[in-house]
């Protein structure tokens, strides 16, 4: 299985570094740690001198210029959007118009009932034909034999009309995004200039959490599907442009040279050259924009998105964790089987290309045959009840349902002492030192070890990031709660490598502790995001706390797995010189394996970061407060949508500092001047 | 061709099934099933589901009379209160049962208030609602003179948790819900800090565990509803509401309003044709009422849609004077 | 050996039927760099390649190259990796922009016409066959060939007949509908030269065809297009950096070193008279034997010669005359246009052909 979860971050090749500078790697390791100890002891002095003092802190109803500013223009584009005045505007509400009516003809066809008829058109039988039909086409039988049965089971557990909304808003966002984004990614391809401006673009959505999403597209495009469907597009939209760039680059040279030497012209040389050959890897693009996309549900349900995100969130409101699980079950399902089917239809692709001519009439006669059986399922679908409505019986969601929720009452019930006593003391010894530390020192002491830290980690490159995010954190006036959720975040990532080293050098080393935790951690990345805030809720309370944990959970998968990877990717000849050495297993993992893998750990503490930002900032709905909670009111307070669009902006720049100084620092981890 | 043998199964399968379905299906057919009470022409009426289970209740009962008594076709949408309000001139939602004021969104979408007029007022539900700052009975019964802000920085230490450092935790609900604690807090020059639980469930068990293990708690609640039969919650007392006391958000310094909770609708589905208009404007109960069906659906963990049905079923009179205006 | 096929002499004299060259080449230069427009006509033009690196940053790829070729003829480039060989045979068709020069192919000055004018030179008038091939994984053997046509806008069905003949000419029968890969080496680079040779050029351009092949198949490969150039008597221009190749398969070689031309001529005039000390060693390894023609061994008839040999034409190889000569009592008189133009006695052939095995015996 692919990289399922939403791929935040960038995978920037590491550049060669320009440190004019030599030193052994031990002792340039050994430096930087003394600096940061060095910036970290200071730091300390100042924060005991100076605490809470000039800490910029704002009260929880407070207004300033910025953000009265940002409410004008809120406020402006949605009379704009009322009185018909401005054509950009217009032009987003023709588009949500458009949008709306082709996704409510859509349901009216699979899901929704338009008066005066009872039902939809199609039911569950029809759509069950068609999705298998469609498999059959694209991927073969194999896949049909996978996609009926998942199929079936959103209807047994109990989300039968939820799942193929959720499906119809994934295609819809899926479809427009690559039609787009193959588009943006070959004029990337071909120009660089293009690609340089679009580069950062993209880093930049790729380091933005979903949730931050929520309040610009709702101001520009209201609420319903036509505004999930957008943000659902453009936020999905970066790994297909990215990948799609990345596979028409790798285009064979001397293919290409070849046959422009028989007069192609670009078009054709696209067409029948560039596109082809490229092919697989576009698909792999697409694959990954899909469960993007798919990651995207719960957060759409914010704004009124029809499908699976909508039971997910009853679930976080009612505390009910069987509500959030099943449902959160059914998309993982989803997920599992839109990403096997995609990848089979590329496989597919290519092997109806070998096949050629051979088998055709087979084929032919089988996909004539289904096609009949598919128009049957139809007609009966469409006429009788039965082969409409999905029946009530079996029905799996509902026992499930309940022995979750009995679940969720031990938990809470038989559980909370000892959770509270471990929160408390986590929190008290843990988190809110270190959160007095970065929010009670003064904005400019803060500043100032950030930025050495910076230098230390990521070089010049990262410190010009860093000033910039941190001139932007100040001037949107929510420095106190930036540094609130920076501080959960350092804390969580920390936890998040601690855990990703440990399982990682058990699954890098051992074949079968691989085996068995990877299905999981696949799993893991699928989930949305507020599956696990809910039992977590229920362990811990509405605090930070809670929002932490959540955040290491849902960050961990993708973290142990990039370590791991790192680990297995030792070349085996190291290793035996090691042995015939005569390494101990500690001394093989301290000395050989994790040094060699440390660009990998660096990119999972980049990437945990990432995740953890991400949960964090939806944390903020359940007491964990600081930037993620002035989202949420921005959203969800007509008053406050000034501070919600500068804190969203404030989360993006804290991801984009923290992505720039770790993504520097690993490039010159992996780099020469510090290699062995 | 090895490989193509499954897919002639497959198809082979495919038309098996469907000579068996052919077979096997009786009766069942989706024109005989079609609605009949047509006589008015009803059709969609989104309502709005703000996220409290009172509201619920009213949405529901409202919902399921439309549905059965007008033959409409009911859907039921899960958003905040300023997202519903955002719904009305996309067409998105009809109806919101059981507003809670919002002035300033009243002067966003309302006509006569200044806005865009996408939101019409469609009159009261009968219902008063009271927010407040409530304690559980076993701390008020203990600590007497609690119920009166002016004691509440002496006590602020109880509150203590991890999320408020040094000073006390004052709980609030869902980050949508209307609120001027943070202005409060301030104002007041209380020693409290606001921290969110997230929703109404979380409020509820707080406050059943603080009254359950005799825990100190502090927080945000509101009447109508059911759960204060459960545990008779006690309000504190905030500086007197006075009119206009609360014009400024961030200067507020008194006590929330008595909120004479209402129906907004979208302005398109007041001037439609549809029967539902006379239901939605008819529509009125007591707390008592709105508190039964909450309790069916939030204790009893009745379908919302079955609580509807018991008390509608129980109260032929009221449902009768609804439809018939 | 195959090298008496080539009608050497003859070469030209196809040149006079169309009048004027298949391809001329003048002063043409390449230069990689930022500034590499800067260079030509200023003094930095005659430096080194490594100088001209070192003051502007630029490298010279190809310096100052003419020559022609004339109809029909095979002309090879030959040169090491690094010598600028791989890009010239790219500035004859423009896959790189020359940075100076002139080419011109059918009368069409390549430099300089617009895009359109030169997408239909390369669709009509030259191809081209890759070092890798360079074949579409994804296509048939039979549309891999076809592409070319494809591409300059005929209809299936003519393209398709006009690609079997290609598929049967080079020898694939029976092996259109295959793909690529499942193809070895020499076949994949039999559909390269079919699909160059499906457009029916005036001109082939062989980019080092078969270096990436296993030394039997080159060997087979090499007599493929001794064959079809008899068959379709095309104009090559072919690279390699073997020797041995371009002797075997050029009716006249262009030897390049760092991106400028060391010496063009006949395999015998390179292997006789070697321009330089580069050139030198590069032949020595050379059977001399095989290469040299009585033109380059003999002598001035003297009074004394007797004039009872055996009578040859000077362009006769040493090896094929070596028989003869030794056989008979009187040494060989060399003859062209009816007139003794020299004499070849038994030392001068035992010269070229011993000398060869000493080299050898030390060689081991």
């Amino acid at each position: 299985m692919s990289v399922l979860a939403p791929p935040l971050a960038n995978h920037t090749p590491p550049e060669p570094d320009t440190t004019p500078w030599r030193a052994t790697p031990a002792r340039l390791v050994r430096n930087r740690f003394a600096a940061v100890i060095g910036v970290l002891v200071v730091w300390v002095v100042a924060w005991a001198l100076f605490k809470d003092h000039f800490t910029l802190t704002i009260g929880g109803s407070e207004q300033t210029p910025v953000f009265d500013w940002l409410r004008d223009r809120s406020n402006w584009v949605e009379e704009a959007a009322s009185s018909g005045s401005n054509p950009v505007i217009n032009f987003a509400g023709w588009i949500a118009d458009i949008v709306d009516s082709v996704f409510s003809w859509l349901q009216s066809v699979f899901t929704v009932a338009k008066f005066p008829r009872p039902l939809p058109q199609i039911g569950w039988l029809g759509t069950i034909a068609l999705a298998a039909l469609v498999a059959y086409a694209a991927a073969g039988w194999r896949t049909l034999a996978l996609v009926v049965p998942c199929f079936l089971s959103f209807g047994v557990l109990g989300y039968w009309d939820d799942s193929i909304d959720l499906l119809i808003v994934t295609f819809f966002a899926v479809v427009v995004s690559c039609f787009f984004g193959i588009a943006l990614g070959v004029l990337m391809a071909h120009s660089r200039r293009f690609s340089a401006l679009l580069t950062p673009v993209l880093d930049v959505m790729q380091t933005m959490p979903s949730f931050t999403y929520l309040l610009p597209f709702s101001i520009l495009f209201g609420i319903g599907p036509a505004a999930a469907v957008m943000m659902t597009l453009v936020y999905a939209a970066p790994p297909v442009i990215r990948i799609t760039a990345h596979g028409l680059r790798g285009v064979s040279g001397p293919v290409l040279e070849a046959t422009d030497s028989l007069g192609q012209t670009g078009l054709q040389r696209l067409w029948n050259v560039e596109l082809p050959m490229a092919k697989r890897t576009i698909i792999a693009g697409i694959n990954q924009t899909m469960m993007a996309a798919l990651s995207m549900a719960t957060i759409a349900a914010y704004i009124n998105s029809p499908g699976l995100g909508q039971p997910v969130l009853d679930g976080l409101k009612r505390s009910q964790l069987g509500t959030s699980f099943v449902a959160g079950i059914a998309i993982v399902i989803m997920a599992v089987m839109l990403d096997r089917s995609m990848t089979a239809a590329g496989f597919r692709a290519e092997l109806a290309a070998r096949a050629g001519e051979k088998g055709g009439p087979f084929r032919k006669v089988g996909l004539g045959l289904a096609a009949v059986g598919t128009l049957v399922a139809l007609y009966l679908s469409h006429s009788y009840v039965w082969a409409n409505e999905f029946p009530s019986q079996p029905d799996l969601g509902t026992p499930l349902r309940n022995a979750v929720d009995d679940f969720g009452n031990w938990l809470r019930t038989d559980l909370s002492h000892l959770t509270d006593a471990i929160q408390r003391v986590a929190t008290d010894y843990g988190l809110n030192p270190i959160q007095s530390l970065l929010a009670d020192s003064p904005w400019f002491v803060t500043s100032a070890a950030i930025l050495v830290i910076a230098a230390v980690v990521g070089g010049r490159k990262a410190v010009i990031s860093t000033v910039v995010c941190l001139a932007g954190i100040l001037g949107l006036g929510l420095w106190n709660h930036a540094m609130e959720t920076l501080t959960a975040c350092l804390v969580a990532t920390i936890a998040v490598v601690v855990l990703a080293v440990v399982l990682g050098v058990l699954m890098g080393r051992s074949h079968r502790v691989d085996v068995g935790l990877r299905p999981i951690l696949d799993a893991g990345q699928t989930l949305p995001p507020f599956v696990y805030l809910v039992p977590v809720l229920i362990l811990f309370g509405p605090n930070r706390f809670t929002a932490m944990v959540a955040g290491v959970v849902y960050a961990a998968p993708v973290a142990i797995k990039l370590v791991a990877d790192g680990v297995r990717a030792v070349s085996p000849n190291t290793i035996e010189a090691a042995e015939m050495a005569g390494s101990s297993t500690w001394q093989m993992i301290t000395k050989v394996q994790l040094p060699m893998a440390r660009s990998s750990v660096l990119l999972a503490a980049n990437q945990g970061l990432l995740y953890v930002l991400a949960m964090v900032v939806i944390g903020g709905m359940v007491g964990a407060g600081a930037l993620g909670f002035d989202v949420v009111t921005g959203f969800r307070q007509a008053n406050d949508v000034g501070r919600g669009l500068a804190a969203g902006t404030t989360i993006v720049l804290l991801g984009i500092m923290v992505d720039r100084i770790t993504t520097y620092g690993a490039q010159r981890a992996s780099s020469p001047a510090s290699r062995a | 061709m090895e490989h193509k043998r499954p897919r002639i199964v497959a198809a082979a399968l495919a038309g098996l099934g469907l000579a068996v379905s052919l077979t096997a299906c009786g009766g069942g057919s989706i024109q005989d099933a079609q609605t009949g009470s047509g006589d008015k022409k009803c059709g969609d009426l989104n309502v709005a589901v703000n996220p409290w289970v009172g509201y619920e209740a009213d949405a529901h009962v409202l919902g399921y009379v439309a549905k059965t008594r007008l033959g409409c076709n009911v859907n039921y949408k899960d958003l905040d209160e300023q997202v519903s309000w955002k719904g009305f001139g996309s067409g998105e939602v009809d109806v919101v049962v059981e507003n809670w004021g919002h002035p300033e969104l009243q002067k966003k979408y309302m006509a006569d208030k200044g806005g865009d007029g996408s939101a019409v007022d469609f009159g009261s539900t009968g219902n008063k609602g009271v927010i407040g700052w409530f304690v559980p009975p076993w701390m008020a019964k203990k600590y007497p003179d609690i119920t009166d802000w002016k004691n509440l920085n002496k006590y602020s230490s109880l509150f203590k948790t991890t999320e408020s450092g040094s000073k006390g935790t004052l709980y609030d609900g869902d980050p949508g819900f209307v609120t001027n604690d943070e202005a409060l807090v301030t104002n007041l020059k209380l020693n409290y800090k606001v921290v969110y639980a997230g929703s109404e469930t979380a409020l509820i068990e707080a406050f059943r565990d603080a009254e359950k293990n005799k825990k100190p708690m502090l927080g945000y609640f509101y009447e109508p509803q059911w759960f204060l039969s459960e545990v008779p919650l006690v309000k504190v007392d905030l500086p007197k509401y006075t009119d206009g006391c609360d014009a400024d958000a961030a200067k507020v310094a008194c006590d929330y309003p008595v909120y004479d909770l209402n129906k907004v609708v979208a302005k398109k589905f007041a001037d439609s044709k549809s029967p539902a208009v006379d239901l939605v404007k008819n529509f009125t109960w007591t707390n008592d009422d709105q508190n039964v069906v909450a309790k069916y659906i939030s204790q009893d963990q009745m379908d919302p849609e079955d609580a509807a049905k018991k008390w509608v079923d129980a109260h032929k009179d009221e449902v009768d004077a609804w439809v018939k205006g | 050996m195959t090298i008496q096929t080539t009608d050497l002499p003859n070469a030209g004299s196809l040149a006079a039927d169309s009048g004027g060259p298949a391809l001329k080449v003048e002063g043409l230069w390449k230069i990689f760099g930022a500034k590499a427009d800067k260079v030509i006509g200023t003094g930095d033009q005659a430096l080194s390649r490594k100088d001209l690196q070192a003051k502007t940053g630029c490298v010279a790829a190809v310096k100052d190259i003419s020559f022609e070729v004339q109809p029909g003829e095979v002309f090879v480039i030959m040169g090491l990796s690094g010598s600028g060989k791989s890009t010239l045979v790219r500035l004859l068709n423009r896959l790189i922009e020359p940075t100076a020069g002139s080419v011109v192919i059918n009368g069409e000055e390549i430099t300089s016409v617009p895009a359109g004018k030169l997408r239909d030179l390369r669709r009509r008038h030259m191809a081209m066959v890759f070092q890798h091939f360079g074949l579409l994984p994804h296509r048939k053997v039979i549309d891999n060939i076809a592409y070319g046509l494809e591409v300059r806008g005929e209809g299936k069905a003519a393209r398709r007949q006009r690609a079997q003949e290609m598929v049967d000419l080079v020898g694939l029968t029976g092996y259109e509908n295959s793909f690529p890969d499942q193809l070895s080496g020499g076949m994949q680079q039999r559909v390269g030269l079919a699909r160059a040779l499906a457009v029916d050029p005036q001109v082939l351009f062989f980019d080092e065809p078969f270096s990436a092949l296993d030394p039997l198949i080159r060997r087979d490969m090499q007599d493929e297009v001794v064959r079809l150039h008899h068959e379709v008597g095309k104009t090559m221009v072919f690279i390699t950096h073997d020797l041995a190749e371009a002797i075997k398969l050029g009716d006249r070689i262009l030897i390049m070193r760092d991106g400028e031309m060391v010496q063009c001529g006949t395999a015998a005039e390179i292997v006789a008279h070697p321009a330089d000390d580069y050139v030198r060693d590069f032949v020595s390894e050379v059977p001399k034997g095989h290469v040299l023609t009585l033109r380059y061994v003999m002598r001035p008839v003297r009074p004394e010669d007797s004039l009872d040999g055996p009578v040859m034409d000077p362009d006769t190889i040493v090896r094929k005359a070596a028989r003869a000569a030794l056989a008979s009592a009187h040494p060989v008189r060399v003859v062209e246009n009816g007139q003794v133009i020299g004499i070849v006695d038994d030392e001068a052939i035992l010269r070229v052909v011993v000398a060869e095995e000493d080299s050898a015996e030390g060689e081991s």
